[in-house]
């Protein structure tokens, strides 16, 4: 039955729909426009053009990232794994634990990471309380800026394998284990590909803000090492305008990779919902 | 297996607390360094109220965070009405698809597109009347409303998809006016969601620092911006106070989101076995 709706049903979205039109269409277009004009306003492909400067950086980025990520999805996988099987009543306090860190400042927590890991930090100053003369070096190497990414996103990663996990029919695994498969058997061959879509949503979510991060590797990277987020704040924080365009440039090849990345994982996504419904 | 996994649910756990565990401790230290603890104080807490520009940053984040809050809770619950009736499904997908873009994006990109945004508009405002500043509290107050928006959407979407459409139409049929109606039936379904959505937008606003790093001016700093400038040259321990004090606060509001929904719940819960 079709019900006539009333003025105020009718023009409930309008605000909002002016607000995201103007405030999140019209910037994107500004990122467009900054992109392929020059300082003087005047269409140009030099930006893009000068993007390939900047290659070696955007591998870095995307090794860390890609490190991270993997990392995060093995550490990831067993944990959301031994979380869904848990009792009831532990899981909530669980899931309390693993909500809390992301709840956290981004900010907060790298920071306490370098509270940890920095020459006068306290792992150091134990170190040197039981008799070692130099610190380690950590903070300023690839490694502590890859551990902030694991530490920063882990959660991430975790939250969206565990609801598939747990979102699971108990009855696939009983009818595993009655066919005569091993427990191990069964989390490789059963609860492993019914699980892909939430390991794919993990891995989006700890891949993009790894590979668009500036904060971690200014902070961890003592500012040795540089990713493609650091080129791009440098070009809007501490630059001049004319700079403005080459960032614009970079945002808009990382949003392109991202876009597509996040299609190509939702497409391997999809036609695994097909083979699961055959 | 059931000891591996106890065992390794505890160890990730403690490694995913333990930096934070360590702040706390810290900055709760009489001396300023981690060679020795040297005895609980205040010393830390006590120089950190004395900062103005801490507490003028607290008043900022707070000032900002209830004002973006606000305007995203009443805009979005409204969008979610709207969205809810709306009949025309490509027009409904694509608002979707459009405000879900922060939250897809990286922060980085929305922060940079914002800049360009009231760079460019802030510019030719100036040239009709050159006391208007965009950047600042109004760039900072739209940017925070606009990545706000699609978690209250999140939050109150599903809750009017669970009513049932005939109890409206009840309502109405005895003698409730579409507005009466909505206030009477839907609104106290709702309510739970409204509260979630505007927690988390609250909540997003404090927190968020890569977004507002970009938009902001010097004039109006928050909280996690002056965290940024403090840390940025050596460790300062009235940070960590600063530091666990907000990851109190957080705490606090993880609970009663989940104190909020968890009574949401309980109330559908109680509806189906009647």
């Amino acid at each position: 039955m079709k019900k006539r709706l009333s003025l105020l049903e009718r023009m409930a979205a309008v605000p909002h729909i002016v607000w995201v039109v103007l405030f999140i269409i019209g910037p994107m277009l500004f990122v467009l426009y900054f992109a392929f004009t020059d300082k003087d306003n005047h269409f140009s492909f030099s930006n893009i053009g000068q993007l390939a400067t900047y290659s070696h950086i955007f591998l870095l980025s995307v090794l860390f990232a890609l490190i991270a990520t993997v990392i995060c999805l093995l550490i990831g996988y067993p944990l959301a794994y031994f979380m869904a099987r848990s009792k009831p009543s532990t899981q909530k306090i669980l899931m309390i634990l693993l909500m809390l860190p992301m709840w956290v400042s981004l900010l907060i927590r790298t920071y306490s990471l370098l509270v940890l890991l920095d020459n006068g930090g306290l792992i150091n100053s134990l170190l040197m309380a039981m008799g070692r003369k130099e610190p380690i070096r950590i903070i300023g190497t690839g490694f502590a800026v890859v551990l902030g990414m694991i530490y920063d996103f882990l959660p991430y990663m975790v939250l969206p394998i565990y609801t598939s996990i747990s979102k699971l029919d108990n009855r696939y695994l009983e009818a595993a284990a009655d066919l005569g498969c091993t427990p191990f058997g069964t989390i490789f061959r059963v609860v492993l590909p019914l699980t892909v879509p939430g390991i794919l949503s993990g891995i989006t979510m700890v891949f993009v803000p790894s590979i668009s991060t500036f904060y971690i590797s200014q902070k961890l990277g003592g500012g040795k090492m540089e990713l493609i987020g650091d080129t791009i704040e440098r070009q809007f924080k501490q630059a001049t305008a004319s700079a403005y365009h080459i960032g614009a440039a970079l945002s808009l090849v990382m949003m392109i990779l991202i876009l597509i990345s996040t299609l190509f994982l939702n497409k391997i996504s999809d036609d695994d919902k097909g083979g699961v419904l055959v | 297996m059931k000891a591996f996994s106890r065992i390794y649910l505890v160890l990730i756990f403690l490694l995913l607390y333990a930096p934070i565990l360590v702040l706390i401790v810290f900055s709760f230290n009489e001396k300023g360094s981690f060679a020795a603890y040297t005895g609980f104080s205040f010393k830390w807490y006590r120089e950190l109220f004395r900062d103005s520009t801490a507490l003028q940053s607290l008043r900022n984040s707070l000032l900002l965070a209830i004002s973006s809050a606000a305007i995203a809770t009443v805009i979005g619950m409204f969008a979610a009405l709207g969205l809810d009736r709306m009949r025309l499904r490509w027009l409904k997908n694509s608002i979707k698809a459009v405000t879900n873009i922060p939250m897809m994006n990286p922060d980085i990109v929305t922060g940079v597109s914002m800049l360009l945004f009231f760079v460019a508009v802030g510019g030719i405002l100036q040239k009709i009347n050159g006391n208007i500043d965009l950047i600042g509290f109004p760039s900072m107050l739209i940017a925070h409303v606009t990545f706000s928006l699609p978690y209250v959407i999140l939050s109150i979407l599903p809750r009017f998809r669970q009513l049932d459409p005939s109890l409206r139409e009840a309502a109405m049929d005895l003698g409730c006016t579409p507005a009466q109606s909505f206030f009477k039936v839907e609104f106290p379904h709702i309510l739970p969601g409204i509260v979630t959505g505007m927690i988390m937008a609250f909540t997003l606003s404090l927190d968020d620092f890569v977004i507002s790093h970009f938009v902001s001016s010097p004039d109006f700093v928050t909280l996690p911006l002056y965290i940024y400038n403090q840390t940025a040259h050596r460790v300062k321990y009235s940070m960590y106070a600063l530091c666990t004090l907000i990851i109190f606060v957080m705490v606090i509001m993880l609970l009663l989101v989940n104190f909020v929904s968890g009574i949401g719940e309980r109330g559908k819960r109680k509806k189906e076995t009647v």
